[in-house]
């Protein structure tokens, strides 16, 4: 069979789109949700109509995201028996425990406050109400605790036994599946990495709205927690990313070497910023390094040795029978590169936003500007930025809300295909892994059906969020600043319209 | 009782919840074309399982993981078998859910009108697939040796799982509309009513003649009690709608659903999946279940969880209780 089209090429295609398509969501949905909760909080606790504004605002925003959110991830539940049978079969006993437990604990938590949040605006009283959107938050992320707790075992397995007699892997300690190291950074590194996505999109949004000076005082708030959350989340990010990293060397040293395209092991290992080079042969042709410093992420100190991808290879040839044990280098490298690159970029724009709309610090009196006044943009000491500089400034700021999209989709992307060939690293090959008699016409079926589909989706669903980001935040009407102090509402007129409706 | 026979009792049961609560939202969904006359009477509709109809999902999906946990052979098979009519569920769960969100998004006519099509689409067609789907569990379906489905898809749409599906169809839809008689009020409520007085027979009709067909096929001694309850529970509901007991006869339509499953679970057991080339190949409790430990994490597991899940679904439910009717409806077309 024609290997481009072989149901295992298929079948991977496959769920690398449907996952990245997925994980377009849901970083926004786990981080819009804590900030939708934060803000409708700061309502609660001072009253000021402008934080439930800017609730309904990103509220309605994360709505729209969310929809998208829950049912691509219907998908991904079925598409281990679907597409991966034999994996199911091998795996199960392990793998299933964290996946039903995401279902049992979060799915339910989270699908069931949803509804009472958007529906319960007039049914709630306001702290019962606020409680349900911290249910959601909470809710998403557990989720990803235990999906990525899953994940992890995949990268790197623990708490398990081989059972020769019925050829599957059988958990043998739950509490060390959950607690693995790995788990643990990855779940940091991505919580961190979500943060800094919804911090971005607040950033950028509220960029677009300040540039046309429309809507300040919520766009103000919104700007300003954004910027903060991209600060302190980008930083944290390079934080989990470092331990995750120092985690990988260990665990996956392939995956490492490939993202760096260092071929053969050396003591002190360079870091590269560019390489250019030959996979069949196994060496670059053009190299552009720091010294030293891969050594230093691998293992804290600048002369360390870092084994290289022929020195992996081998000795996992050694290990494992003959084979080729490399995974796609050029994706691998270019992959981290991205992930880097994009990350590094919105956390130094949200450090630069942060400096130039600082406000009482270090800022003259006279450039000091009040709630309902667009933030002037003050570089140095004394003076603002020439209306020019300025409206880059925020045309910047609105399309760094993507940087850090593309940043999560390459991370996933160099953390998935860096793994391969193994779905279960070093337990189980990716191509012992399919369904077995699953046709070739069926996987490219669904293939088709699930890029399709989701194309006209994502369509549908960004013009539907630039609209209403365009359209700014909601009107306040006097029954939304007056909920009511019962379940159930107070108010007895019996035909009055529901506070929402689809 | 060993713990894979707790866990099988535990997949049915979720089986139950997932076809109870999303029974009358997929009946709700096809009334939107039965009953609804205009677009505000498909709203009324529509907001009657709006705050809830997400959370009836995710039964779906712990059962699905719970398979996954508690028997991987079994989530394997199944779902490796049944690739493309599981594949046609996924699509309309996709699209139907993304239709509730999206339907009143935007203003235009056209907007609307499209997903209230795929709305009334997206809920007929899997109500029909999930009972072609359980009565081919049930009767059994081409199991190899290796625990494999070697059929076809055309070996699935057998006489029997097509009035399986017929059967679901009208019975989800019964349930929905006994449910709009009881969250609805004024007109649509009159008219739901009616509406069960015609299709309570007709589902009882046809239920009654797939289930003695399910008895005489793979039955036991106790899938005939719940055979019997099954038409009885029917018979009531259709009894109780007739007296405007519509409490009653939701709970009675339900309990109809419920004994639905309860006896394709009771036919199967000790299986969970039957194979229909040899009796040695059968997917059972023991073949296809996880180890001790495992069942016992997730015995733990869901016997903490699950009741917590029932308590708070059910305060939704009390949240929401009030009936709603077309001067419920603010009149802006977009939110």
């Amino acid at each position: 069979m024609e290997l481009a089209l072989a149901p295992e090429t298929l079948a991977r295609w496959q769920f690398g789109i449907t996952t990245v398509y997925h994980f377009l969501f849901v970083p926004l949905t786990i981080s819009l949700a804590a900030l939708t909760a934060g803000l409708q909080t700061a309502w609660v606790r001072t009253e000021n109509p402008k934080y439930l504004t800017a609730t309904k605002f990103w509220g309605k925003l994360f709505l729209i995201n969310i929809a998208m959110g829950v049912v691509t991830g219907i998908v991904q539940e079925f598409q281990f028996g679907m597409n991966w049978s034999d994996y199911s079969r091998f795996v199960g006993d392990v793998f299933g425990a964290p996946l039903a437990f995401e279902a049992l604990i979060a799915f339910f938590f989270e699908s069931t406050f949803i509804g009472l949040w958007i529906f319960g605006w007039d049914k709630l009283p306001k702290r019962i109400h606020l409680a349900c959107i911290w249910m959601v938050s909470i809710g998403t992320i557990l989720s990803a605790y235990f999906i990525l707790a899953a994940n992890s075992w995949m990268q790197h397995p623990v708490g398990y036994r081989l059972n020769k007699k019925s050829g599957r892997a059988e958990l043998t300690d739950f509490w060390a599946v959950l607690t693995q190291n790995t788990a643990l950074t990855q779940f940091f590194h991505t919580m961190t990495a979500a943060f800094l996505v919804g911090g971005a999109f607040m950033v950028g949004i509220a960029a677009f709205h300040l540039a046309r000076k429309k809507h300040i005082p919520v766009m103000r708030t919104s700007l300003r927690l954004g910027l903060v959350t991209v600060v302190i989340a980008g930083l944290l990010t390079a934080v989990s990313g470092d331990t995750l990293g120092k985690v990988m060397f260990k665990q996956q040293p392939m995956k490492m070497a490939a993202a760096e395209a260092l071929w053969d092991g050396q003591a002190p290992a360079p870091f590269s910023v560019f390489a250019y080079g030959d996979v069949q042969k196994g060496h670059n042709t053009v190299e552009l390094e720091i010294p030293g410093l891969l050594s230093f992420l691998a293992n804290d100190n600048f002369s360390s040795y870092v084994p290289g991808i022929n020195d992996v290879n081998k000795a996992e040839q050694e290990k494992y029978g003959p084979g080729d044990y490399r995974p796609n280098i050029p994706v691998a490298y270019w992959g981290f590169r991205w992930m880097i690159g994009f990350g590094m970029a919105s956390f130094s724009l949200g450090l630069l936003g942060l400096w130039l709309t600082r406000r009482r610090f270090l800022l003259p009196q006279r450039l000091r500007t009040g709630e309902d006044e667009v933030p002037h943009l003050v570089l140095f000491r004394n003076k603002a930025l020439s209306p020019k500089f300025a409206r880059w400034y925020w045309l910047t700021a609105l399309w760094t809300l993507l940087f850090p999209l593309i940043a999560n989709s390459w991370g996933w992307i160099f953390t998935e295909t860096g793994r391969q060939p193994w779905v279960v690293y070093g337990v189980l090959r990716t191509s012992d892994a399919v369904s077995p008699h699953t046709s070739q016409t069926e996987v490219l079926i669904s293939m088709i059906t699930f890029t399709l589909l989701y194309a006209v989706l994502a369509v549908i669903e960004v013009r539907l969020l630039v609209k209403y980001v365009k359209a700014g935040p909601p009107e306040l009407t006097d029954d939304d600043l007056d909920p009511p102090t019962r379940i159930g509402g107070d108010r007895t007129d019996a035909d009055r319209p529901m506070a929402f409706s689809y | 009782m060993e713990l894979h026979d707790v866990w099988f009792v535990l997949i049915a049961f979720l089986w139950t919840g997932y076809f109870f609560l999303e029974g009358f939202d997929f009946g709700i969904g096809v009334l939107t074309k039965l009953l609804a006359r205009d677009r505000t009477e498909r709203r009324v509709l529509i907001n009657t399982i709006g705050p809830v109809w997400d959370g009836n999902e995710v039964w779906l999906l712990s059962a699905g993981g719970a398979t996954f946990a508690a028997f991987p052979d079994w989530y394997a098979t199944l779902f490796s078998g049944f690739y493309l009519p599981l594949l046609l569920i996924l699509v309309c769960l996709i699209v139907r859910g993304v239709a509730f969100e999206y339907r009143a998004k935007r203003p235009e006519e056209n907007w609307q009108r499209n997903w209230e099509h795929a709305i009334f689409w997206t809920s007929l067609l899997p109500a029909v697939v999930w009972g072609v789907a359980f009565a081919n569990i049930v009767h059994g379906v081409r199991i190899d040796a290796h625990k494999e489905y070697v059929g076809t898809l055309g070996d699935l749409l057998h006489p029997y799982a097509l009035l399986g599906g017929l059967v679901t169809l009208a019975l989800f839809t019964f349930h929905g509309t006994v449910f709009a008689a009881l969250k609805t009020v004024g007109d649509i409520r009159v008219r739901a009513r009616k509406l069960a007085l015609v299709l309570g027979p007709v589902t009882a009709v046809l239920a009654a003649g797939f289930l003695v067909w399910t008895q005489a096929d793979s039955g036991n001694g106790k899938s005939l009690v719940a055979l019997v309850v099954a038409v009885a529970a029917l018979v009531g509901a259709v009894g109780a709608i007739g007296r405007r007991r519509e409490g009653w006869s939701f709970a009675l339509s339900g309990l109809t659903v419920a004994a639905v499953v309860a006896m394709y679970f009771l036919t199967l057991f000790p299986n969970v999946m039957p194979s229909s080339l040899n009796e040695q190949w059968n997917l059972t409790v023991t073949n296809a279940s996880s180890t001790p430990y495992t069942l016992k994490i997730m015995t733990w597991g869901a016997g903490i969880t699950a009741p917590i899940v029932l308590l708070y679904q059910g305060w939704t439910y009390w949240v929401f209780r009030k009936r709603i009717g077309t001067q419920h409806i603010a009149d802006s077309a977009s939110h």
